[in-house]
């Protein structure tokens, strides 16, 4: 897929798309797992200083007038992610194997209980009997205390998921 | 049951839906307000407009007969209903609103660039859509002759006219407040003869279940029917992931701002549903005790004010419940009829809005002439049964289209044809030709749980022997379907071809 690079910038933004694209496997590693996480402001600025460390050895080589560059990627990473950079696709993936992986919790946790229950009353007859303020369990769960609990579980969903796209979103901006 | 206040009931009710759609005319003018209400509906109404939608004749008259009739097995259906949206909200929700498709057809054609794919889907979009039409016009005709002695096609006759009109004149925009506005008063239709009836039982003295009756109707899996376990295992297959592929359910979240705002909205639908399927399963054993002759009918929400509370007061409930349950035919066929209209009138017809009015007729006739024809079977059953087929066709193409790249158009239709295919099929010689029994008749009248696996296999097999055939641009489509819309990010061209 063609895409027009951005005025002004003219050729010179490809060059370090593939200087970039070359050596991003040993940061990849780190970076993608970051969203994760939740406590992720006090490890910003680590993160940011152990990646200007891991830069540091490489500021050596560097010869051309671009030392006068600044130290942080000028690259925003939505536009590795416009241009498909192989960065921009593991910013991407990363993003939507955290989601993935929420849901199939979220999922597993009700395929479980749901799926549980039957089997459950089935296998533990007595079960069937036991009174939860007069009402037969079965009634009471059923008709009753599941319907709080998809609830809350779906609350608990709504949380995670928009932290985990408020944390994409900050990495994807830092980098501006 | 004194047939004046049934009447006024429904005539209100017929004649406020009208009124609300008429007052949302003056809103819609062009063929994007008629598709999705120019997305200016907030959170609450729009949850509301889904629930309204949602909560059809089997929720408000079906759950309870089911219920007295079969007992506590039957618990699974609301809770099913229900947690469909849990499952649609961990699993779809966000993307879909993201990918900006109207429909499920727009949705396959976003993501599998393949108007062959679009095809297909509008296809089973149509066919869920009339197979779940069908038995609320059958309810509304059983109603309206319990209530007014009406013969039995007056009843959805009089539901599909109303429906037609109102989506040709008003749109989605109306259909929204409609909606909302039909989602509380089958609550209140609901709720406030329970109240008086829960009165009555403690009045009574609070009899209990006789004896029988409480060691094998109150219990699960207690009873004598065959394949118990199967039958409650694919019912809950069924009803959790059919709900994320019925039509009228999907059009709503396009409704939303944004990505966000669908789950949000989402979360507010599990409430609003959570609270009002606390009702029927109440009904469904004060029915037991009470009317426990009304076994295998839909009647018993209608039937138990009159005869538990009867006098004057037992008439104006039940003209009550009557208008809740008329706000469900309207309710639910509204939104069945937009989404088939849409896909008939977009890859039909010619697209417009005269192709939406005139497919519109088309839609509410088709089943209303099935209604007449078929055998009568419960309306959750039938209801279940459309749950079924979007569970086997449209649950796969949406679970692995938003999460796996890797699905190719050919494997997309060789798993909407498989399985939706033999879920049809399951469909139709149940109702044409069942009750079947054994083995055999427990696999066709709950077919999820041998359907379900068949389509995902087959879509994932199918698109691993096809990889050549990835959409090109998948990887645009999937910055598109997950990145939060505050990111300013190049998400790809692509626009629902209904704008």
């Amino acid at each position: 897929m063609s895409r027009v690079p951005e005025p002004g910038q003219g050729g010179e933004p490809r060059r370090w798309i593939g200087d970039r694209s070359r050596r991003e496997p040993e940061r990849s590693r780190k970076e993608p797992e970051r969203p994760r996480r939740d406590a992720d402001r006090p490890s910003r600025r680590d993160a940011d200083r152990s990646r200007r460390e891991s830069e540091r050895p490489r500021r050596e080589v560097v010869t051309s007038p671009r030392t006068l560059a600044p130290r942080h990627p000028r690259y925003p990473v939505t536009r590795e992610i416009d241009e498909q950079t192989r960065l921009g696709e593991i910013y991407m993936r990363s993003l939507i194997r955290t989601q993935f992986r929420l849901a199939l919790f979220v999922c597993t946790v009700l395929g479980c209980v749901v799926g549980g229950l039957p089997l459950l009353f089935l296998l533990v007859p007595d079960l069937r009997a036991v009174r939860l303020l007069g009402i037969p369990l079965p009634w009471a769960v059923l008709a009753g205390l599941i319907y709080p609990a998809f609830v809350a579980g779906a609350w608990l969903y709504v949380r995670q998921a928009e932290r985990n796209e408020r944390h994409f979103a900050e990495l994807v901006d830092r980098a501006r | 049951m004194n047939t004046a206040y049934g009447m006024t009931a429904v005539v209100l009710v017929v004649l406020a839906a009208v009124l609300i759609g008429a007052f949302g005319i003056r809103l819609s003018r062009t063929t994007s307000d008629f598709y999705v209400a120019s997305r200016t509906v907030s959170p609450l109404w729009n949850a509301s407009a889904i629930g309204g939608e949602y909560l059809s004749a089997a929720s408000f008259l079906g759950i309870a007969g089911l219920i007295l009739t079969y007992g506590a097995d039957m618990l699974w259906l609301p809770v099913g209903w229900t947690g469909g949206y849990l499952v649609l909200l961990v699993l779809v929700s966000a993307p879909l609103r993201r990918s900006g498709a109207y429909t499920l057809p727009d949705f396959a054609e976003a993501r599998l660039e393949s108007m062959a794919v679009r095809r297909m889907a509008g296809v089973l979009v149509v066919l869920i859509g009339w197979l779940y039409l069908m038995p609320q016009f059958q309810s509304a005709g059983l109603v309206l002759r319990a209530i007014t002695g009406a013969p039995e096609w007056a009843g959805g006759l009089l539901v599909a006219a109303v429906v037609a009109v109102n989506v040709m004149s008003g749109g989605m925009r109306s259909i929204t407040f409609v909606q909302a506005f039909q989602y509380w008063l089958k609550l209140t239709a609901l709720a406030v003869p329970l109240i008086f009836l829960l009165l009555a039982w403690r009045g009574g003295g609070a009899p209990g279940l006789n004896a029988r009756d409480a060691a094998v109707w109150a219990l699960p899996l207690a009873g004598d029917r065959e394949y118990g376990l199967y039958s409650t295992y694919s019912l809950i297959l069924a009803t959790f992931l059919g709900t994320m592929g019925l039509p009228h359910v999907l059009v709503r979240f396009y409704t939303n701002p944004d990505g966000r705002a669908a789950r949000r909205t989402t979360l507010v639908v599990l409430s609003l549903l959570g609270a009002f399927y606390l009702l029927p399963a109440v009904y469904g054993a004060l029915g037991r005790i009470y009317v426990p002759e009304l076994e295998g009918s839909d009647t018993v929400v209608l039937a138990l004010p009159g005869h538990l509370i009867g006098g004057v007061a037992g008439d104006l409930l039940t003209a009550l419940v009557t208008a809740g349950a008329f706000a469900a035919f309207l309710s639910t066929s509204s939104g069945l009829t937009v989404s088939v209209a849409g896909v008939i009138g977009q890859d039909i017809l010619k697209g417009g809005v005269r192709s939406f009015r005139a497919a519109a007729v088309l839609a509410v006739i088709v089943p209303l002439a099935l209604a007449a024809a078929a055998r009568s079977l419960p309306v959750a059953d039938v209801v279940g049964l459309a749950f079924a087929v979007a569970a086997s066709s449209f649950c796969p193409l949406l679970v692995l289209g938003i999460w796996w790249r890797r699905l190719t158009p050919a494997g997309a239709m060789a798993g909407l044809l498989a399985g939706g295919g033999l879920a049809c099929l399951a469909v139709l010689m149940t109702i044409g030709g069942g009750p079947h029994s054994g083995l055999l008749g427990a696999l066709l009248a709950q077919p999820a749980a041998w359907t379900v696996p068949i389509a995902f296999l087959v879509m994932v097999v199918v698109s691993l022997l096809t990889p050549s055939r990835i959409p090109p641009n998948v990887a645009r489509t999937m910055v598109r379907l997950h990145t939060p819309e505050t990111l300013d990010l190049d998400r790809g061209d692509w626009r629902p071809r209904s704008s």
